[in-house]
Order: C-alpha cells, then structure tokens, then sequence
C-alpha cells in the first residue's frame, strides 16, 4: 500500500516535472488536476497553503511544492521521491541537451538564432519585471527596497546575497517598528 | 575539486533564490562569471533554453553547467546542491506550518524581499540588455536587434507563449544573418 503511494508519488511528479515548460507557477493547474482532483491526496484549500509557502521560502516553486506535497501525503520517503521525480526529467533532457548545444554553438545559423534569441529573452524578461511589479504592494518602503536593490545590483556590483539579506532585515525592521508603534 | 565548487556554488543559489528564475539571475551571471564557466551570452542563450524545456530554471541552468564543467558526476553534484536547500527549508518550515503561515517575522520579511525581487529583475534587464546591444557591430545589428526586442514585447504582452515568441526570435536573427545585418 505505502509502497504503491509512494511509486505513484514519484511517477505523478515525474509527470508534472517533464509537463511544466518555465517552472513555477505553470506548474499550479497540474499539481491541482494531478494531486488533488485524480488523486485526491491533498484538498484545493491546501494548494493555495502549499503555493503560499512555496512562495515564500527559498528555492524554485516546483522543488518546494514537491518537498511540501510528498512529506504531506508519505512522510519523508514521500517528499524525497517527489523530488527526485520533479527533478529528473529536466536534469535528462537539459544532460542531453549540454551534450548536443557545444556541437551546434558554432554554427552560423545558430549563432544567428541566438543573436535574435538573446533579444527575445531581454522582452521576455521586461515581462517578468511588470507582472513582478504589478504583484508587488506598493508603499514608500517598496519603492524605496526596489530603487536601492536595483542600483546596487545594477550600477555597484554589490554581491546579490548581501542584498537580499539587507531587504529581508529592511521589511522585518519596517514591520516590528510599526507593530511597536500601533501597540502603544 | 570542481565537484564540491559546483555543489556549493549551486547550493548557495537554491538557498537565495526568490520569486522565479530571473531574480537570480544577477547572481548566477556573477557566480558562473566569477568561475569562468559561462560568458553573459551563453548564459543568456540558455534562458531561451531553459524556457523551452521542462522544469524550473535553477535547476536546468545548475544540470547545464554542472554537466559542461564536471560531466554526469558534475551535474549531480550541482543539481543536488541547488536542491538541498528548499528541500530541507520544505522539510522545517511543514513541521511548524501554521505557526510559519501566521508568523509576523516571516511576513516582515517578506514585505522587504518581494520589492527585492523586484529590483533584482529589473537589473537583470540591464545585464541582459547589454548582452544584446552593447558588443557594438554596428547600427544595423544594433536597430536589428532593437526590433526584434519590440517585436518580441509586444508578442510577449499580447499573452503568446514565450517559447513561440523564442521561435519568432531565432527564426528572424537568421533571416537577419542571412541577410548580412547580424
């Protein structure tokens, strides 16, 4: 039985690893159809937990919500095969991929597809930086966090860590301050 | 011992990353830059890679270069070193979930790192950008790719796909070579 669970587990996150081109959040309305309306393992309430936590730990969205649905459903076992199944289609065909990409990269008309590519991604990624912005709250300590993160990453080469740290500290500071504030 | 670097190197980029892949990326550029495993193309060149396969970007972008750098041993050791971190992270954070949910540090925190992400991103507009228009071929490559990146944003917030609108890309940067412009 557990054993079943577990193979099962592991064969339904291998299924939504190879499904969800992108990552993230592409991969919501799959766990939703996969785990919890064929499978029944976790409620709809639940995804919206899972997602939020996902969210706002560390690490690629798809890792945590494997990690969270498997211990969930089996325990430890569980959030390890889902994980490894999450992960292994990609680490297959980007292994394969590694292995052809060298050999094509000097071709002219690959090159050229790049150039095009690289101009590509600079639009995908202006979209990322709207839809991040539009998501984010917006309050004189957001424009402020923004503007010095942007700066110092940008323009001062400060290292990325040291400033996520400072961000981190920055809101918690904001928060305890205003808690204080509203307490007396 | 390249095994270790790369477990470490990937280890400490899936303990900081945030919000999706592109937040990360002024810190992978600065890590594979500093190791000399990956020019700011390439890496930029596998984004579009990494768009058009399965599974989330930290994990493709550490299998690729673990693999370039240290062969099959070499991925494993750097996508199990991006990995470990949520996984352990998942592991603590399940045990004390409600606690966590409700948690006025973590929300604290939050409020400072969701602009964080936000300017993250927007620098790496810039190091994209100058991946694309600033090795200076001249004004035709230059104005060449400037309408390939209009093109491409206005497909992009008209809701297509990105892996169509990374077709369209490559397809035009041929015809454009083709051409004599790239």
């Amino acid at each position: 039985m557990r054993f079943k669970t577990l193979s099962r587990l592991f064969f339904t996150f291998m299924k939504i690893g190879a499904f969800t081109f992108g990552g993230g959040y592409a991969m919501i309305p799959l766990i939703q159809r996969e785990i919890a309306e064929k499978r029944g393992w976790i409620t709809e309430e639940d995804i919206l937990d899972i997602f939020a936590i996902a969210e706002s730990t560390p690490g690629p969205i798809a890792i945590n919500a494997a990690t969270f649905v498997g211990l969930r459903v089996c325990g430890f076992a569980g959030a390890f095969l889902a994980t490894l199944g999450v992960v292994l289609p990609s680490f297959v065909i980007i292994g394969l991929i590694a292995f052809v990409l060298r050999q094509f990269q000097d071709i002219r008309a690959v090159r050229w597809a790049f150039s095009g590519i690289r101009a590509g991604v600079l639009a995908l990624i202006v979209k990322a930086l709207a839809s991040m912005y539009g998501q984010c709250p917006k309050s004189g300590l957001s424009y402020t966090v923004m503007a010095l993160a942007f700066v110092a990453v940008a323009f001062f080469k400060v290292n990325v860590l040291l400033v996520i740290a400072l961000c981190a500290a920055a809101g918690l500071a904001v928060a305890m301050t205003a808690e204080r504030r509203s307490g007396t | 011992m390249i095994y270790l670097t790369l477990f470490w190197t990937f280890f400490k980029i899936g303990a900081f990353t945030l919000g999706g892949g592109y937040a990360m990326l002024p810190l992978i550029q600065a890590e594979v830059a500093a190791h000399g495993w990956m020019s700011g193309a390439e890496l930029v060149n596998f984004v579009a890679v990494s768009e058009s396969t399965p599974g989330p970007f930290a994990v493709n972008i550490s299998t690729y270069v673990g693999a370039e750098t240290g062969g099959i041993i070499g991925a494993v050791c750097a996508t199990a070193g991006v990995v470990l971190p949520s996984f352990i992270i998942i592991l603590i954070v399940a045990k004390f979930f409600e606690k966590f949910k409700n948690s006025r540090t973590v929300s604290g925190c939050m409020s400072g790192l969701r602009p964080a992400v936000v300017g993250l991103i927007a620098s790496a507009v810039i190091s994209v950008g100058r991946t694309v228009f600033l090795p200076w071929n001249g004004l035709t490559a230059f104005l060449a790719s400037g309408g390939i990146f209009g093109l491409s944003l206005l497909l992009v917030f008209r809701k297509l796909h990105p892996i169509i609108v990374i077709v369209i890309s490559g397809v035009l940067g041929i015809a454009l070579g083709y051409a004599g412009v790239f």
